[in-house]
């Protein structure tokens, strides 16, 4: 078991034939993730990556040819928005955007759409997700991960990345690892990750990694804090972020409230999630939470 | 991005909201031409630059005269203007507006921006206007009337009446606050603006409806369908070597500590900045070097680190994930070689060919540290950095 994505998750990659998409879908495809469609339109028909991947001019017919459940999309930013909405159209229902810089008015009807279709969106601006040994629906190193039982939530990608070596450094394996992106309007938040991996029978802790801005790893918090069987352990990035400027992620800032560093490594600690205070000691906490 | 109230009026007349009449001048001739060409005896010269505050910070003030117009436009040109959004240091006057007084009944709040929880733009307005929206929030949040707007709906007239209702205004100044509420949004909508606030909107004498500030953050992810907003941008506004960062891809913030760092990953960057300081020194940058950590990228952050004077050591943690390891530190011992550098430089590299990145930098005879781990990195570059 695993959330969201797994072995039989049948993948579209859209825009599949640009030089990211082409990169990270033989990447995916090295990792064992099956990819059973690409899409370009106006590529229709033709096939990609050493005649491994069929490439169609939409989402709906790669849909109903292969069967595709999932998508992952590597689109520039002003089509990305547009990218999501055909995927959430055509009923596949994990979409994960890769794409960094979509513009927040977009994202802001795309989630919309996304909630009303029952779509799960994953980013954008993200690394995607990975089910150990199953498929790597991102950009990640796989090679880094370990299959285990511990679960990942994170805003960021390199330091997800850091995360996943400190647990495999101390033993500890992972279920899946999501990077939900840091862009202010995203698809999937940490509650939301939190809820999956709750269920899931084979994930025994969790990892959060949030950063400055917005009030996500709070909400997420309190939520475990009533509801989570399960130790839950994080992480805050930006502690010395100075206020009112955005820390490279487009949510990354601090503008007033409870949404700075400290706030949020305050509300996580009082509602029971051990929180590490330097990111070398994320490991450590993990399995410490786990005795 | 941001814009100058003149150029934020601009836009705004573009959309139908009424704004005083007003002429930018960037000198004392040209303030003095605005004055005649307004044809009104009192005006408001008011210094441009991108911050609040600029009242209480002597950046507005009237003049009744030719004189005062010109004692007012050298006062105000090329002085440096602390408020408490510019921080310590302030901010140099380069450019005024020169704007026909206006007659002032009452003054309201007005402010469109993105509600992140709700994931839907939200739309204030208040009778509390002239004064800090924070202030006014923190301490009477009921005095602030909000309308949440569908996405896919858009604005609609019942809302623009609801908060034109809420400031209390009646006959004419109603149906004109209702759509100026109408356009406001229409405007936020097409500029991809992620906050667009009036203090004050103001209600004249003669029962009109006035906007007589404007303020705008445009979303830097949209500038590319947005040119006329991207030709506003002033680059005198902005730090210098985040602009040559920007040239190069580089996202960089410089702060005021004396330990450079350069790292891959904004989460990472920040985390690094976090552990730096936890290890008893102080960051002297934000620098994210995005995915790829090539030996140009590397010696492009170099230089941007080290044009800070302040900077004794530099931290480079790189987690290489597709990126690889080896490739990093051949870029990071060619730059150090080519840079001849003076700074010591501590190496972090984890990830894919971690082991053959440490061979390449301990065999280069560059003097580089290398660390394990991010603790050991930071604790290494500190007391380099206290060595220096």
């Amino acid at each position: 078991m695993s959330i969201l994505v797994n072995k039989d998750s049948k993948v579209v990659v859209q825009g599949i034939t640009g030089s990211e998409g082409q990169f990270h879908a033989s990447q995916m495809l090295d990792y064992g993730t099956q990819i059973v469609a690409g899409v370009t339109p106006g590529k229709g028909g033709q096939t990609t990556l050493d005649d491994r991947v069929p490439v169609f001019n939409s989402v709906e017919e790669a849909v109903e040819q292969t069967g595709a459940n999932t998508s992952i999309i590597f689109v520039p930013p002003p089509f990305a928005a547009e990218a999501v909405i055909e995927a959430s159209f055509t009923g596949i229902s994990v979409v994960v955007c890769i794409t960094e810089g979509v513009p927040v008015h977009d994202m802001v009807k795309v989630k919309r759409v996304v909630n009303q279709n029952g779509t799960r969106l994953v980013g954008p601006n993200c690394p995607g997700i990975i089910t150990v040994d199953e498929c790597k629906l991102g950009i990640m190193p796989g090679f880094i991960c370990k299959k285990g039982s511990i679960g990942v939530i994170s805003k960021s990608g390199t330091l997800t990345y850091e995360a996943i070596d400190q647990l495999v450094n101390v033993g500890l394996g992972q279920t899946t690892a999501i990077g939900i992106g840091g862009d202010p309007i995203i698809g999937t938040t940490m509650k939301d990750c939190l809820k999956l991996f709750e269920k899931d029978p084979e994930t025994e802790g969790v990892v959060i990694i949030g950063e400055i801005g917005g009030q996500m790893e709070i909400e997420a918090a309190r939520w475990a804090k009533d509801t989570m069987s399960k130790p839950v352990i994080g992480f805050i990035a930006g502690q010395t972020a100075p206020p009112g400027r955005r820390m490279g992620h487009a949510g990354a800032i601090v503008s007033g409230g409870d949404d700075t560093a400290e706030a949020k490594m305050r509300i996580l600690g009082e509602c029971g999630i051990g929180v590490a205070e330097s990111v070398a000691d994320i490991g450590e906490l993990m399995q410490n939470a786990m005795k | 991005m941001k814009v100058h109230e003149y150029q934020g009026k601009e836009i705004f007349r573009k959309h139908g909201i009424i704004t005083p009449e007003g002429i930018p001048a960037f000198s004392v001739d040209e303030s003095l031409a605005a004055y005649d060409k307004l044809g009104s005896e009192t005006v408001v010269v008011k210094a441009q630059i991108h911050a609040g505050g600029r009242g209480k910070g002597g950046g507005v003030k009237l003049a009744h005269s030719h004189d005062e117009v010109e004692s007012l436009a050298k006062e105000m040109l090329g002085m440096t203007l602390i408020t408490h959004q510019t921080g310590p240091k302030g901010k140099e006057v380069q450019r005024l507006l020169i704007e026909s007084g206006a007659d002032i009944r009452s003054e309201f709040y007005a402010a469109i921006t993105l509600d992140r929880g709700k994931e839907m733009d939200v739309f204030m307005v208040s009778m509390e206007g002239g004064v800090e929206i924070e202030k006014v929030a923190a301490e009477t949040p009921e005095k602030i009337v909000k309308v949440w707007i569908d996405p896919l709906l858009g604005m609609k007239s019942y809302q623009a009446r609801k908060l034109a209702y809420g400031l209390n205004l009646t006959g004419n100044a109603f149906k004109e606050a209702a759509s100026i509420f109408l356009k406001m949004y229409a405007c936020y909508q097409s500029t991809d603006a992620s906050l667009m606030e009036i203090n004050p909107l103001i209600l004249t004498g003669d029962d009109h409806i006035v906007a007589l500030d404007s303020k705008f953050n445009f979303d830097g992810n949209a500038l590319f369908r947005q040119k006329e907003i991207s030709d506003m941008r002033d680059l005198s506004e902005e730090d210098p070597m985040e602009i040559e960062a920007g040239n190069y891809n580089l996202n960089y913030i410089k702060l005021d500590g004396n330990v450079g760092c350069m790292v891959n990953g904004a989460g990472l960057a920040m985390a690094t900045m976090d552990i730096i300081k936890l290890a008893g020194g102080e960051p002297a940058n934000f620098l994210d070097v995005g995915g790829t950590a090539s030996a140009e990228t590397v010696k492009n952050g170099f230089r941007i680190i080290l044009s800070d004077k302040n900077v004794k050591a530099v931290l480079i943690n790189i987690f290489g994930g597709i990126v690889r390891c080896d490739r990093v530190a051949n870029g990071v011992v060619q730059a150090v070689k080519e840079l001849g550098l003076e700074v010591p430089v501590v190496v972090r590299l984890e990830g894919t060919n971690a082991e053959e990145a440490q061979t390449i930098l301990s065999k280069s005879g560059v003097s580089i540290i290398p660390a394990v781990g991010m603790k050991d990195a930071a604790e290494k570059v500190v007391n380099a950095a206290l060595g220096a």
